[in-house]
């Protein structure tokens, strides 16, 4: 153990194997309350469609191993609440845990979509509270908190835009989208329907806002825009570029996946932006649970209103609330009944705690990622040299002379307690390192990651096979994704399992 | 602010290591006329403690004190409270999606075995690390589907639950696919000669739930050999997932999406849930959203990883199979620790209960003069019953006895105005079974 | 690697072989360094008509998609199975064993603009020097 490491130590991690493994015929770790009606008698009532045994394969286990099995699974995996998790673009901030207790309330959780309306209100006041803030905070004038996660808001949001270019007479035909986004913007634009032109980012990492003039034409319905962009670098041109695009006809769409850079500073809604989507597993701190749920509510300008998505949460004579689904110029629907909402629960929780102090967050967030800036400045090289905001991009174009890439930088990071950034992304940086250290970290974690950053670049100067043999303290190495994708095992099977990890 | 760590003076410290004097300078590149001079006006800020009360006072203004026999989709079965401690765990709660597999090796192992426990229920091959919910892993398979057969014509019985129908049609409106409705038959399955003389070339997929949405048991088997005759292939939709344990699995399925809010999930006013895509083995590179993999480290340990990434979003972009990226991986989780627990006789017990109940219910009820069983097909927890006068009507009288009542479908179905249904799981008991049976009798002897 | 003399080779670093009107298309030893360890091929069936420049299929590694595009037009007469087990084949003899499609060519003339073996290093070693610029 190199003597800089001084924020992770080596602890005790039990080996497990899969559930399946434990199994015996005749443990039991769940019983039921006894039938309080006659038994039935399944193979009559069933027939053909009946299942003798019950499920093949299905475990057999006692209660006090189920716990044990996901408690020593869990040890396996880094966390927010472990420590800094500077994956950028991804916004891995505290998850509040009173957050959690609301949404498990009794006549919170317990509620079901189809009940009757008077019995709902509570649910449905949640509801508007949150629209309420959600456009306070983007400065737009409608909202739908209806899709499940960012990508589904991103594709409502296309979906409004093509709805409203077709009341006008035209849906169009492309959508232009920067070589700095993210992926999903692209894999939207083709399920709403548009051919996806990209456009490269001029060499200060912004949008090339002359080349945009030339090509909004009459076919573009829309722009996607990030800001601020994946570099963490704002769009100052924003107005203008919306300027173009409305003089044509078209639309400008926000990712809002880095909202966590302007809460409380600044509103799209301001700014020319026509639709955007939240991501409130993100700038809203709701957890990210090893990859959702999340939630993607989308906020829009007046025009899009009409073709919001059905149900529409309004509100009645004498201040009743209900869900309208009676919408003619609706878009339909993106998901089944009203969204993910315990994930909007959660996320009204953290707007509630922080009030108009979210200022103070969005603050803290781009103090820490410009305190990393400054000082890893000249250990890594920045490509772009722009003002951050809440994430930094370097690259590893001096590490690359000893053959250190930022993946091998990334798994070292491991070794040193903390959890990678993330890699590779965006396309644009070749060998880019992206870190967003969000609001929740201390003055002494940001200094930890520094010194364990710039430790590593020594490392990478005088010893780059011990990083580039990184991680050297996890339960397993490196794992081999090629044998992973050229002979898929993607489940369990008696016969070929091999032995448990040792 | 409690979230908050740090104090005035390290914050100070911060900003003369950055060398700007005050923090506003950091918020410079956005151009002035768009900082806002003013705080949001937002509610706030609150103490924990005015956090919870809030709720608790949303809580009191919704269905306290009701018995409620609405499912159609959304199932309120008993969950041990170990799933929920495990869920708490802050290494699952507060960890990203597992790229860096040698620090998630909890999650993917877990989505492993997810995949596994999936593919065991549903008689798939293969099955993936979770969709956002059962109607968007409908209508992924869907276009999956399309995919696989190059083909654009759908087929959607009438009896899928009425809201993944209405996420279908959204999604396959730009896709440049046809979506045509296969009615139900007398007994409430699906109508097999309409199907017949549907069934073209030019047909990529056919979709059935089962139990479908009026609760009836779908004759699978014989669905699929007509489809699978057109060159087309069977999607099976299931909203329900404890009837696995009491069902014959859709082996003969091309592909199963399932809701899997019935493993663990509160119903939670409509989600979060899990979406469920499981298919054969030779389609998986189709699919759409994560997989985790088995393979092994560089010193031959056993470990997981997400595999076959090539076909997402963050790599193929326009010309991948799916926009998913986000999914529902804590809700697996749940189903995962959910189903661990319940193992194979906790299922099979708890199906039962269902399927049990549900008979005494049908039972109690078809003594009520004039309420008949409108589908005489096999069910599993839900049946549709025909009453003499609007649901609408006899539901407004039982919610002045604390229940909500039996779903109305006359809003979906036109044709079934008078017909309700009914949902009875393992959390109804015997005494509020009978209640419900007295005070619809009440209802309807109640002079109009 | 050597760029075998019998072979031609287009900007999208696929080669070409023809011999009696049918062209053995793959991929070259450059492109399959650069895209790393192969993991799955998708290719055309056998029938499949082929337009000159547009994509007849792809290659994955663990995190890259490459298109293949067809350098003219022409009929699949065959495709190599053996890659469907063995996609590794594509980065131990990209040039011989990794061949991908066998196509009677519509129009051999389509093919004259190609580079030779020289003129293919000489193009990816101009490559290189953009990168690394």
């Amino acid at each position: 153990m190199n003597a800089k490491i001084t924020k992770a130590s080596r602890h005790t991690s039990q080996n497990e194997g899969l559930i399946f493994e434990k199994s015996s015929p005749g443990k039991r770790a769940f019983e039921l309350p006894p039938l309080d009606v006659p038994a039935a008698n399944s193979a009559a009532e069933l027939g053909k469609h009946h299942r003798q045994d019950g499920v093949a394969g299905f475990p057999e286990v006692s209660e006090i191993e189920v716990v044990r099995h996901f408690t020593r699974l869990s040890t396996w995996n880094y966390a927010i609440d472990l420590g800094m998790y500077p994956l950028g673009s991804c916004t891995m901030k505290y998850n509040p845990r009173v957050n959690e207790f609301v949404a498990r309330l009794d006549g919170i959780a317990t509620e079901h979509p189809y009940q009757p309306e008077e019995l709902s209100q509570g649910c449905l006041k949640i509801l508007q509270l949150l629209e309420t803030c959600l456009l306070e905070i983007t400065g737009m004038d409608a909202i739908t908190l209806q899709p499940a996660a960012g990508a589904q808001g991103e594709l409502t949001g296309l979906l409004l835009i093509r709805a409203y270019l077709e009341r006008q007479g035209n849906p169009r035909k492309k959508v232009l989208i920067p070589d700095s986004a993210h992926g999903t913007n692209p894999a939207t634009a083709v399920i709403a329907g548009y051919q996806v032109e990209n456009i490269k980012s001029e060499s200060h990492g912004q949008i090339d806002v002359e080349k945009l003039r030339e090509l909004v034409t009459e076919d573009v319905a829309a722009l996607m825009i990030t800001n601020p962009s994946t570099l963490g670098i704002f769009e100052e041109r924003i107005p203008e570029i919306a300027e173009i695009l409305h003089a044509k006809g078209a639309l400008l769409y926000m990712d809002g996946a880095n909202m966590n850079a302007l809460t409380g500073i600044t509103r799209p809604g301001d700014q020319g932006v026509d639709v955007m989507h939240l991501n409130l597993h993100k700038t809203f701190s709701t957890p990210h649970g090893g990859g959702g749920p999340g939630a993607g509510p989308v906020a829009m300008k007046k025009i899009l209103e009409p073709f919001k998505p059905v149900p529409v949460l309004v509100e009645k004579a004498g201040g009743r609330l209900a869900l309208d689904s009676q919408r003619p110029d609706s878009i339909g629907k993106v998901r089944a009944f009203t969204g993910n909402f315990g994930v909007l629960v959660r996320a009204l929780a953290y707007i509630l705690a922080y009030g108009p102090g979210v200022r103070q967050a969005t603050e803290d967030a781009v103090l820490n990622a410009n305190y990393i800036r400054k000082g890893l400045e000249g250990v890594y090289d920045l490509p772009y040299s722009l003002p951050s905001l809440h994430e930094v991009v370097f690259s590893d174009a001096i590490q690359k002379r000893n053959g250190v890439n930022t993946v091998d930088i990334a798994k070292r990071l491991i070794d040193y307690g903390f959890h990678p950034y993330t890699t590779a992304f965006p396309l644009i940086v070749p060998g880019a390192l992206m870190i967003e250290p969000t609001e929740s970290e201390s003055k002494e974690e940001c200094d930890l990651f520094i010194e364990a950053m710039k430790s590593i670049a020594e490392e990478a100067a005088q010893s780059p096979e011990l990083v580039k043999s990184a991680p050297h303290t996890t339960r397993v190495r490196r794992l081999d994704e090629v044998a992973a994708a050229r002979k898929p095992v993607l489940r369990w099977n008696p016969a070929s399992a091999t032995k448990a990890a040792r | 602010m409690r979230y908050l760590p740090k104090s005035p003076t390290e914050r100070q410290e911060m900003l003369s290591a950055v060398g700007v004097k005050s923090i506003n300078e950091l918020f410079e590149c956005i151009p002035e006329r768009y900082r806002l001079r003013e705080a949001l006006k937002l509610p706030g800020p609150f103490s924990e403690a005015e956090v919870i009360s809030y709720f608790q006072d949303r809580a009191k203004e919704n269905s306290g004190g009701y018995t409620s026999f609405i499912g159609a989709g959304v199932y309120n079965h008993l969950r041990s409270v170990i799933t929920d401690t495990i869920l708490l765990r802050g290494e699952f709660l507060t960890s990203y999606t597992p790229y860096q597999a040698e620090i998630t090796q909890g999650t993917l192992q877990a989505i492993f075995e997810f995949q596994t426990l999936m593919c065991q229920l549903t008689g798939q091959e293969v099955a993936n690390a979770s969709m956002y919910d059962g109607s968007t892993a409908t209508t992924e398979a869907v276009l999956m589907a399309e995919r696989l057969t190059g083909r654009r014509r759908v087929l959607v019985a009438k009896s899928l639950h009425p809201e993944y129908r209405d996420v279908l049609k959204t999604y396959a409106k730009n896709s440049g696919l046809f979506v045509e409705e296969i009615p139900y038959a007398a007994n409430g399955t699906l109508d097999s000669k309409a199907l017949q003389s549907a069934l073209k070339d030019d047909v990529a997929a056919v979709v059935v739930q089962s139990p479908n949405f009026l609760g009836v048991i779908e004759d699978v088997a014989a669905d699929a050999s007509a489809v699978h005759a057109a060159g087309a292939l069977l999607v099976v939709a299931i909203t329900e997932g404890v009837s696995l344990g009491a069902l014959k699995p859709p082996t003969e399925a091309d592909i199963v999406a399932m809701e899997g809010q019935s493993f663990g999930l509160a119903p939670s006013y409509g989600g979060p849930f899990v979406g469920v895509i499981a298919s054969r083995e030779k389609f998986v590179r189709q699919m759409p959203g994560r997989l985790a993999g088995q393979t092994t480290d560089t010193e031959g340990r056993r470990g997981f990883v997400l595999t076959l990434a090539a076909r997402e979003q963050h790599i193929r972009r326009e010309k991948a199979t799916s926009n998913i990226c986000t999914n529902q991986a804590l809700c697996a989780l749940a189903a995962t620790v959910h189903l661990t627990l319940l193992g194979k006789e906790g299922l099979r017990e708890m199906a039962h209960q269902n399927l049990s109940k549900a008979r005494f219910a049908l039972a109690e009820l078809e003594k009520i003069p004039g309420v008949k069983r409108k589908f005489d097909a096999p069910f599993f927890n839900e049946f549709s019953i025909e009453l003499p006068r609007s649901v609408r009507m006899v539901n407004a009288e039982l919610l002045k006895e604390k229940i909500v009542g039996p779903l109305s479908l006359g809003s979906l179905y036109p044709e079934l105005t008078k017909t309700a249904l009914v949902c009875v799981t393992e959390t109804t008991t015997r005494t509020e079974i009978e209640h419900l049976a007295v005070a619809l009798r009440r209802a309807l002897e109640k002079p109009l | 690697m050597a760029y075998p003399a019998n072979l031609r080779y287009t900007k999208e670093h696929e080669w070409v072989n023809v011999e009696g009107g049918i062209a053995t298309i793959g991929i070259t030893d450059y492109a399959q360094s650069e895209l790393g360890d192969v993991v799955f091929v998708e290719l055309p069936k056998v029938g499949a008509k082929l337009e000159t420049g547009k994509s007849f299929g792809n290659v994955e590694s663990v995190k890259a998609v490459s298109e293949i595009y067809a350098p003219a037009a022409g009929e699949v007469t065959a495709v190599n199975t053996e890659l469907a087990n063995k996609p590794e084949l594509l980065n131990s003899d990209p040039h011989g064993a990794g061949w991908l499609i066998k196509v009677k060519l519509a129009n051999a003339a389509e093919l004259s603009g190609l580079m030779d073996g020289p003129a293919y290093e000489a193009y990816i070693a101009e490559k290189g020097k953009e990168a690394s610029a």
